[in-house]
C-alpha cells in the first residue's frame, strides 16, 4: 500500500547541494540542458563578452570598495566577490521597465540597472541612506532589513496587475532571509494573487557566520511549490545559467502565470562585510573548493574555447573596469558632508509644524556656534 | 574588582548565569562559533554546547516567539538580538505574548527572558545600526526595561535579569562595549543594589540631570564643564527605565528645584517626556523653571556623517543647563518659550 497521503522530501541539503541546472561547467565547457537551452538560444559571443565585461567591472567595484574601506574612506563595505555571475545573469534578463528590490550586497545587480559611481559608495561612507533615485533605474534602494524587501517586490507586483501592464517585480534576498517571516508571507501572498514577481533566493552559503544548513535542511528551492509557485534550482557562478533561468522565471509571470522562484547556488568568497573575520567560523579548504568555481574564470574558459577571447579585448576590459574604479574612487575621496540642519529635511513629504520649529531652533543653536566663533576672531584680531 | 571592558563584562555575566542555572539559554543569530557580532558570546558555545547557545536561523519573530515556548517549559531564555534595528520583526511576539503572558494566564506562566540588544549610536554605522527604540517597550506593560552605563552595572544587572521572573529588556550602549572600568565578578546578587534603583552618579545642588545608558558619561562630562561656571549639577542614572526610580528622582528634584533630561531617541512621546510628566506631578510645587529636554532630533536616525548632529552633546546639555537657569540660552530670541 502507498501512502499518497505523504509528502517526503526526496532530498537533503548534503546530499541535493550539486543539483543544479547548468550550461556551463566550472571549467567552462557548454553543455546542455532541457529546460534551460531554449531561453538562450539567440545568446551569441557578444553577448558573452557583454556578460563577461559587466562581471569584470563588478568585481572592480568590490574590489575597489573594499580597499576603500581599508583606507578608511568607508565605514563599510559588503563584498560580492563570488556573486557576480547570479547579479549580472539575474539583472541582465530584466528589462529597464521591470523592477528591481535588491539586498546591501547586490552591488552587481545595481550596476546593470545604471548606477553610478556615486552611488556605489556615498551610503557605505555614511554620507546618505542612500543616492540614485528608485524610479530612474527601476530598482529599489538597496535593503538593510532582512527580508523585508521581498514583501514590497510583491505588492509592487499587485501595482503591476492593478495597472494592467506586462511589467515584473523581482525580489532578491540571501539564504539567511528565507527563514525571515516577511519572505514566507511574500510568496503566500504572490501564489495567492498570482503576481508577477520573481523571488531570487541567492544562496551564497552563509548568513554571516551561519551556515545555509542552520536556515534550511532541504534545498529551499524546494520550498516555493510548497507555497505553490514553481521554482528552479540554478549554478549561480554559471552566468549563462542565471540568465536562461531568469529569462523562464521572467516570462512565466510576464504571461500572467504568477510567481516564480529561482535559488541561485553561489558562494561568498569574502567576509560578510569588511567588519567579519570569517577565520572564525569557516575552513579555508571550503573558500578553495569555490574558488576553482570563480564564475569569470568560466566564462572566459568559454569564450577562449570559441575564439572570441583575445588579448585586445581583455585590454579594452581591463582599460573599462581601471576608468570605472578610479570614479568610485574620486567620486569616494571627493564627498562632502552635507550641512547639518539638511538632516531634518524630507522627515515628512508635506509641511510639519514640529520639524519647522526643530529647524528653527537648531539652526539658531548651530548660528550660535558661528556668532561665538566670529565674536573670538574679532576680540584676536 | 577587576578592569573589564563592558563587552567582557556582560560576557562574564552570561558566563556566570549559565553557569549557577542549568535552564539559562543563550539564543541569537550568529552567537555560536563567532561569539556574536560584537563577541558578546565569544568562547560560550566552546563552554556550555550548542544545546544551550543556540544560533538560531535568520527571524527575529522566531527567536522571540521560541523564548515564549522555551519560558513556557521552564527555561530561562537570554536572547541576543543582533542589532536594535533588528527588534521590529520580533516586535509582535514581545509586546502580544512575552509582556502579557503572565497577566493572560493569572500569574500560571512566567515568562523570564531577558531580551538584550545592542543599543544606539554614536559608532558611525549604516542605517539601521543604531537606534533607540525603547520607548516602544516602556510603553508596553509587562516588560521591565534597563539600560545600563558602565561595566559593573552591565555585569551585575545582566544576572538579576536573568533571575528576574518578569521579562526584561536589557539595552547594551554599542558605544561603550570597549569601555573600561572595576567589575566586582565576585558580588553577590543579594547585596547588590536591585537592578529597580537609580543611582546618584554625581551630587550636586542646582539642577538634577536625568539620563540613562549612553548618555551617563557625556551628561557626567557637562556636570564638570558647569562645575567650571559655577553651577553644581546632579547626575542620576536612572538604570531602569521601566519602571522608573522616582523615589531617587524626587528627592533629587525637591532638591534642586530644576530638572533637565537627555536621551538620544527622538523628543516626540520619548522616555524624556513620561519622566518631565512624572516629576511635574510629583515635585509641581518644587520646580524653579520648566523642566527641559535634551534628545535626538524628531528625525529617522540620519547618517553616519551627520549623527554628531543629532545626538546629545556636551554643549546641547549645558544649553539646556542655562535654560533651566533663565541664562542666555539657544531659545532666547527664537521662541516664546
Ligand atoms: C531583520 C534583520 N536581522 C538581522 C540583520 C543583521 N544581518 C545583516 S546581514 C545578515 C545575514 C544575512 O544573510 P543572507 O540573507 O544569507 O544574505 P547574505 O548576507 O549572505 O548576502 C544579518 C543577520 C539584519 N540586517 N536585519
Amino acid at each position: 500500500m502507498t501512502m499518497t497521503h505523504t509528502l517526503t522530501p526526496t532530498a537533503d541539503l548534503a546530499s541535493g547541494i550539486e543539483d543544479v541546472a547548468r550550461l556551463l561547467t566550472p571549467d567552462g565547457e557548454r553543455i546542455a540542458d532541457p529546460d534551460l537551452d531554449r531561453w538562450v538560444e539567440d545568446v551569441d559571443a557578444s553577448v558573452l563578452r557583454g556578460l563577461y565585461r559587466d562581471m569584470v567591472l563588478v568585481r572592480r567595484i568590490d574590489t575597489e570598495g573594499v580597499a576603500l574601506q581599508r583606507q578608511g574612506q568607508l565605514a563599510l563595505w559588503p563584498p560580492c566577490q563570488g556573486q557576480e555571475a547570479t547579479q549580472v545573469g539575474t539583472a541582465r534578463a530584466l528589462r529597464a521597465d521591470d523592477f528591481a528590490f535588491p539586498s546591501y550586497r547586490e552591488t552587481g545587480v545595481v550596476h546593470v540597472r545604471g548606477a553610478k559611481p556615486a552611488d556605489f559608495v556615498l551610503a557605505w561612507r555614511g554620507e546618505e541612506h542612500s543616492t540614485y533615485n528608485p524610479y530612474e533605474i527601476n530598482t529599489a534602494t538597496q535593503q538593510i532589513i532582512i527580508g523585508a524587501q521581498s514583501l514590497h517586490a510583491v505588492g509592487y507586483a499587485m501595482g503591476i496587475q492593478r495597472d494592467g501592464t506586462d511589467q515584473v517585480s523581482v525580489a532578491y534576498f540571501g539564504d539567511g532571509a528565507s527563514s525571515q517571516g516577511d519572505v514566507n508571507e511574500a510568496m503566500v501572498f504572490a501564489s495567492s494573487y498570482r503576481s508577477p514577481v520573481v523571488f531570487v533566493c541567492v544562496n551564497n552559503h552563509w548568513a554571516i557566520s551561519e551556515p545555509v544548513t542552520v536556515q534550511a535542511k532541504y534545498p529551499i528551492a524546494g520550498r516555493a511549490p510548497g507555497f505553490g509557485i514553481p521554482s528552479m534550482r540554478v549554478d549561480g557562478n554559471d552566468v549563462l545559467a542565471c540568465l536562461a533561468a531568469m529569462r523562464w522565471a521572467l516570462d512565466h509571470a510576464r504571461r500572467g502565470n504568477g510567481p516564480a522562484f529561482i535559488e541561485a547556488v553561489t558562494y561568498r568568497m569574502g567576509p560578510h562585510t569588511t567588519s567579519d573575520d570569517p577565520t572564525r567560523y569557516r575552513d579555508k579548504e571550503e573558500v578553495e573548493t569555490w574558488r576553482r568555481r570563480d564564475p569569470i574564470s568560466r566564462l572566459e574558459a568559454l569564450l577562449r574555447a570559441q575564439g572570441e577571447f583575445d588579448d585586445a579585448f581583455a585590454a579594452s576590459v581591463e582599460a573599462d573596469a581601471d576608468a570605472l574604479a578610479r570614479e568610485v574612487r574620486e567620486a569616494a575621496m571627493s564627498a562632502t558632508t552635507r550641512e547639518p540642519l539638511t538632516m531634518l529635511d524630507h522627515v515628512y513629504a508635506e509641511p510639519h509644524s514640529g520639524i519647522d520649529e526643530q529647524r528653527a531652533w537648531f539652526g539658531a543653536y548651530l548660528d550660535g556656534f558661528a556668532s561665538a566663533q566670529a565674536g573670538a576672531e574679532e576680540v584676536a584680531r | 574588582m577587576t578592569q573589564l571592558t563592558m563587552a567582557k563584562s556582560i560576557n562574564e555575566g552570561l558566563r556566570r548565569a549559565m553557569a549557577d542555572d542549568p535552564k539559562v539559554l543563550v539564543i541569537g543569530e550568529d552567537i555560536g562559533k563567532l561569539g556574536g557580532v560584537f563577541r558578546i558570546t565569544d568562547g560560550l558555545q566552546a563552554e556550555f554546547g550548542a544545546d544551550r547557545v543556540i544560533d538560531t536561523p535568520l527571524a527575529e519573530a522566531g527567536i522571540v516567539g521560541t523564548a515564549v515556548g522555551l519560558a513556557f517549559r521552564g527555561y530561562r531564555p537570554v536572547v541576543e538580538i543582533q542589532f536594535d534595528g533588528f527588534v521590529y520583526p520580533a516586535f509582535d511576539q514581545i509586546v502580544c505574548q512575552v509582556a502579557k503572558l503572565h497577566y493572560r494566564t493569572r500569574g500560571n506562566v512566567t515568562m523570564p527572558i531577558t531580551i538584550r540588544i545592542p543599543w544606539a549610536g554614536g559608532v558611525g554605522a549604516a542605517e539601521h545600526h543604531s537606534e533607540s527604540p525603547e520607548a516602544y517597550f516602556v510603553h508596553t506593560s509587562g516588560l521591565r526595561v534597563v539600560a545600563v552605563s558602565n561595566p559593573q552595572d552591565a555585569y551585575v544587572m545582566l544576572r538579576q535579569a536573568i533571575a528576574s521572573n518578569d521579562p526584561v529588556v536589557y539595552f547594551e550602549p554599542k558605544r561603550l562595549y570597549h569601555t573600561k572600568g572595576e567589575v566586582d565578578l565576585g558580588v553577590d546578587l543579594a547585596d547588590a543594589p536591585p537592578m529597580g534603583l537609580a543611582r546618584v552618579a554625581r551630587e550636586g545642588t542646582d539642577v538634577t540631570l536625568l539620563t540613562y545608558g549612553s548618555q551617563v558619561g557625556i551628561a557626567l562630562d557637562a556636570a564638570t564643564a558647569a562645575e567650571d561656571d559655577g553651577v553644581s549639577i546632579e547626575v542620576i542614572d536612572l538604570r531602569s527605565i521601566s519602571p522608573v526610580d522616582y523615589r531617587t528622582v524626587t528627592a533629587s528634584v525637591r532638591k534642586t528645584g530644576r530638572v533637565v533630561v537627555t536621551h538620544e531617541a527622538a523628543r516626540e512621546a520619548g522616555v524624556g517626556a513620561e519622566l518631565i510628566a512624572s516629576v511635574t506631578e510629583r515635585c509641581f510645587h518644587y520646580l524653579e523653571a520648566p523642566p527641559q529636554r535634551v534628545t535626538g532630533h524628531d528625525i529617522p536616525y540620519p547618517p553616519a556623517k551627520l549623527e554628531k548632529h543629532h545626538l546629545p552633546d556636551l554643549d546641547r546639555i549645558l544649553d539646556a543647563v542655562d535654560r533651566v537657569l533663565d541664562r542666555p540660552n539657544s531659545l532666547t530670541g527664537v521662541f516664546e518659550q
